[in-house]
């Protein structure tokens, strides 16, 4: 972190968390000199925020809605120069154990200007937060996959997927109005995300709600096979034979 | 103020007014009758015989007992449990004295013997039952049932406790006033929470509560929580468990206002159907979205105090639909009787 300018964004969904984390960064201005950049309600404003602000640090809840501070992070460490985060949260004690194993700072609320201090201090010695550690905390499905591009990060909404599809090094993301291209192995997405997404094909997860039907087609060689047909797009995509008994539940009658 | 529970006091006879107990007692001395019929008859219609005629003599019986002990019961309780218990069984056995007499009329045969029959079985189906609702008093007795009961307490999630009290700390500096009426809002919450709650309170006590609990929430969550309120200001008086509308609406704006980023509303309502309160609560429902175990927790906390408080005479219905949950309990409709 830069030594000079500690660049602080506050995410918090409650007005009143905000307002009184800053009244405790005030206390702490003689002692660790900064400037709050922004103060976000949740995960969206701090992920769109950060490119505009270059936050480097964030302080963060947990409980916030839509995605979670910590989904929040984990989208944020794919960038090359992810901004330090120190976690604040009212009450979890799960979490705050994993915490605790995988040396993630974090402060509970009602927060003390001594303990702030300290995080503030430490903050800029603190390694990035890797992917791995954050996943080891939360391993909750994400409600967004994320590409980053150039400094900024977009999100897809899980929602919005119709299919994921492996191709080579990358993994093509397919929704109703187009593709994106992310680095992540597909196995891991298929166990991220079984409760809404099943495996038709070695290469290719489509989500459950999406399936419309199966239609038998054949290919060049003669032999056939099932396809499966997606709502919202015309594109067909093959059900391996190994993948059909599995899959066929979900043609919906 | 009405004890909570309506028969847990010290070996009290039943209270023959309670739903659930007459319903016992109309499944155990039917049933009764019908084994009695199995183990005289061999064959099926032997038995559909001699089951109906005997339900020609139990059913007036039972049904004109139920009847007159519903009033009676005051007045026996105040004999104590042992005289009471006794002066039941002696009723019983005259009852069907006088169904024996009833019947000899239509017949023309007495029949000294079968009068003989008809009073054991009233004597000893009444001591049976007595039996049964004792032993079912000992077992709900006051001391388990309360400890049962402060177990079940509605306790606010430590979640809400820490980030109200982080608010507050938000408003000491700015408005020290609101940060006044906020802790005041939270010492009469937690007075409530940790009273000893098995007395029955006013629907209008419990709305207070509700109202100073939804402005603690208010000042966390702000433009995102929105109520709407319809009580029937006629119910105002209306007996309730403490802590059954609170519960709901804390579950309502954990799982119905806070995942979301957009504002919500919550519906609040008390209306009476016939002879009952019907309280709900309504969130918008986002489905497969944040924290849905803590919920089932709540409901079938609530759930089993309702049944230690009414029985069967009270119900908890969910509904879920694509955008909204509705929680319906249903209780006896009873009013605070003026002091």
């Amino acid at each position: 972190m830069n030594q000079s300018a500690v660049r602080i964004m506050i995410v918090d969904d409650e007005a009143p968390a905000r307002r009184r984390m800053r009244d405790l960064l005030s206390d702490c201005a003689g002692a660790v000199p900064h400037q709050v950049v922004l103060e976000a309600a949740n995960g969206h404003e701090a992920i769109r925020g950060l490119a505009e602000t270059d936050a480097n640090l964030l302080l963060m809840d947990i409980h916030m809605p839509e995605m979670s501070g910590i989904e929040v992070a984990r989208h944020l460490a794919g960038l090359e120069h992810p901004p330090a985060v120190i976690f604040t949260t009212a009450f979890d004690e799960y979490a705050v154990k994993a915490f605790e194993v995988n040396a993630i700072d974090y402060l509970l609320k009602p927060v003390r200007a001594e303990r702030l201090l300290a995080a503030l201090q430490k903050a800029k010695a603190m390694p990035p937060l890797s992917r791995e550690a954050l996943e080891r905390v939360d391993n909750e499905a994400r409600r967004f996959l994320s590409i980053t591009e150039r400094g900024r990060i977009l999100l897809v909404a899980v929602a919005d997927i119709i299919f994921l599809r492996a191709e080579l090094k990358y993994v093509t993301i397919r929704t109703k109005e187009r593709e994106y291209l992310i680095e992540e192995s597909l196995t891991r997405l298929e166990s991220e995300f079984a409760a809404q997404m099943v495996r038709i094909h070695r290469n290719a997860l489509v989500a459950r709600r999406a399936v419309k039907g199966f239609e038998r087609s054949a290919d060049e060689e003669g032999d056939s096979h099932w396809e499966v047909l997606l709502n919202g797009i015309d594109e067909r995509l093959p059900v391996s034979r190994r993948q059909w008994p599995t899959v066929k539940g979900l043609a919906k009658t | 103020m009405p004890s909570i529970n309506q028969n847990t006091a010290n070996d009290a006879l039943p209270n023959f007014c309670n739903l659930g107990v007459v319903l016992r007692i109309l499944v155990t001395v039917n049933g009764f009758a019908l084994a009695a019929s199995v183990i005289r008859h061999p064959d099926i219609m032997g038995v559909a015989i001699d089951f109906a005629e005997g339900l020609a003599v139990v059913e007036p019986v039972l049904l004109l007992s139920l009847m007159l002990l519903c009033p009676l019961r005051r007045p026996l309780g105040r004999l104590g449990y042992g005289t009471g218990a006794v002066l039941v069984i002696l009723f019983e056995m005259l009852l069907a004295a006088l169904a024996w007499r009833v019947s000899v009329a239509f017949s023309g045969e007495a029949d000294t013997g079968q009068l003989a029959r008809y009073t054991v079985f009233a004597g000893c189906i009444s001591a049976l039952l007595l039996g049964y609702f004792f032993l079912r008093n000992r077992a709900f007795s006051p001391a388990l049932a309360e400890a049962r009961l402060q177990a079940l307490q509605a306790r606010i999630r430590p979640h809400f406790l820490f980030n109200s009290i982080n608010a507050v700390l938000s408003l000491l500096r700015a408005e020290p006033q609101r940060a006044e009426r906020a802790l005041e809002d939270m010492a009469d919450l937690f007075r409530v929470l940790m009273a000893d709650n098995r007395k029955l309170t006013t629907l209008t006590g419990e709305i207070d509560l509700c109202r100073q609990y939804l402005a603690l929430e208010q000042l966390r969550l702000g433009e995102r929580l929105k109520v709407e309120w319809a009580i029937d200001p006629e119910l105002g008086q209306a007996l309730l468990p403490p802590l059954m509308l609170q519960p709901l609406i804390e579950n309502a704006v954990y799982h119905g206002i806070e995942p979301a980023i957009e504002p919500g509303s919550i519906e609040i309502g008390a209306k009476r159907l016939g002879s009952q309160v019907e309280l709900s609560v309504r969130n918008p429902y986002r489905s497969a979205q944040d924290h849905h175990s803590g919920n089932k927790m709540a409901l079938s906390n609530i759930r089993e105090r309702l049944a230690l408080h009414f029985d069967v005479e009270a119900e908890l219905q969910t509904e879920a639909s694509e955008s909204s949950h509705l929680v319906r309990i249903r209780v006896p409709l009873r009013f605070k009787e003026p002091e």
